[in-house]
């Protein structure tokens, strides 16, 4: 195996518009399989996949925000909220479901995912990364 | 002459809900669908542009979004489909601002 | 698009012999995928099985082998979340054999 590198994903779409939401996690399930560092980020109308309580049944599409609690499971623990994006939106990190990790090593024990960043902190963020995708 | 203005895109992705805004007069109406849902959220930065407009949101598409009603700005009504037929027939015409 | 006839009654399926809609899943249609395959279902199976029903029912989506080996070793034990185990009930690939018997799609990153 190579080195591990530092994938991030950067999630830009609102969820039932368009079908970038749905096919970025999509990529990102799939890439998780590759065993490497992975990060995501959600900036712009990318918050609103996050939000709780979607309820498609009125659309007739697919509810795909119960996936997002799966991640996870996935060893995908880091999730940064861009703060100004959820606040220019009128939302707080109330509005949000409340994503978990848990830890092996320790029982199992939850971890929050969701890291709530200012927009410099999220430059710092992807400076460090090697490579990025954005949806 | 009273017109029913549908806006279906973000407002912080695309510039329709600000130019349709801009463009309502009269008895005119604005019904928010889809991904445009998201300009009627009270705290948000687009509430602004729907200021002194008459404005309903689609109700299904507002749920599939996980945006309930207590966040919408006051004043906006909230409608189902066939509130949504009846707004299309009380207007003499339509326009869609994709 | 293909079918699958058990007991009696049609299941549509996809090319692959993935049924095409996980609501018209039953016991019957698994038990005749598996027959297919030469596999008899046992109550380990069934396990497995159930399990991934569960799973996609709470996260939409059907977990990739090596998120289904963790927890499957979480809920069932250790001697049960290693892929010698699952392997061997279902050779095929656990993931994969096993969704189609619970009548969910193809894992997503299956190739």
């Amino acid at each position: 195996m190579s080195e591990i590198k530092k994938f991030m994903y950067v999630n830009r779409k609102a969820p039932y518009g368009t079908i970038y939401a749905w096919e970025a996690l999509e990529v990102i399930l799939i890439g998780a399989a590759f065993e490497q560092d992975v990060s995501l980020a959600f900036m712009d109308d990318g918050v609103y996949q996050l939000t709780k309580g979607q309820d498609t049944t009125g659309i007739g599409m697919k509810n795909f925000s119960p996936t997002y609690s799966a991640l996870g499971d996935y060893e995908i623990t880091k999730i940064y909220v861009d703060k100004e994006s959820l606040e220019e939106r009128g939302l707080s990190l109330d509005d949000l479901q409340h994503l978990v990790w848990e830890d092996e090593d320790e029982d199992w024990a939850e971890k929050d995912s969701i890291r709530l960043v200012s927009r410099t902190e999220l430059a710092d963020v992807l400076a460090e990364q090697d490579v990025l995708f954005n949806f | 002459m009273a017109m029913l203005h549908l806006v279906n895109k973000s407002p912080y992705d695309a510039s329709s809900l600000e130019t349709a805004s801009s463009i309502m007069k009269g008895d005119d109406a604005m019904l928010l669908i889809e991904d445009g849902v998201y300009a009627a959220v009270r705290n948000g930065k687009a509430a602004a542009s729907l200021e002194g407009l008459k404005v309903s949101v689609l109700g299904p598409d507002l749920a599939a979004r996980g945006i309930g009603e207590d966040k919408l700005i006051d004043g906006v009504t909230v409608v189902d489909y066939a509130g949504f037929v009846d707004m299309v027939e009380a207007n003499d015409k339509v326009q869609s601002w994709l | 698009m293909g079918s699958i006839e058990a007991n009696g009654k049609n299941y549509e399926t996809d090319e692959e012999g993935y049924l095409a809609d996980l609501n018209t899943w039953d016991k019957d249609v698994a038990e005749v995928m598996a027959k297919l395959d030469d596999c008899e279902l046992t109550d380990n199976h069934w396990e497995v099985i159930n399990f991934l029903r569960e799973y996609y029912e709470e996260y939409q989506i059907a977990p990739a082998v090596r998120v289904l080996t963790k927890a499957i070793g979480k809920k069932l034990g250790k001697d049960k979340g290693n892929s010698k185990y699952l392997y061997e009930l279902f050779p095929y690939g656990p993931a994969k054999q096993a969704c189609k018997y619970a009548g969910l799609p193809k894992p997503t990153g299956c190739v």
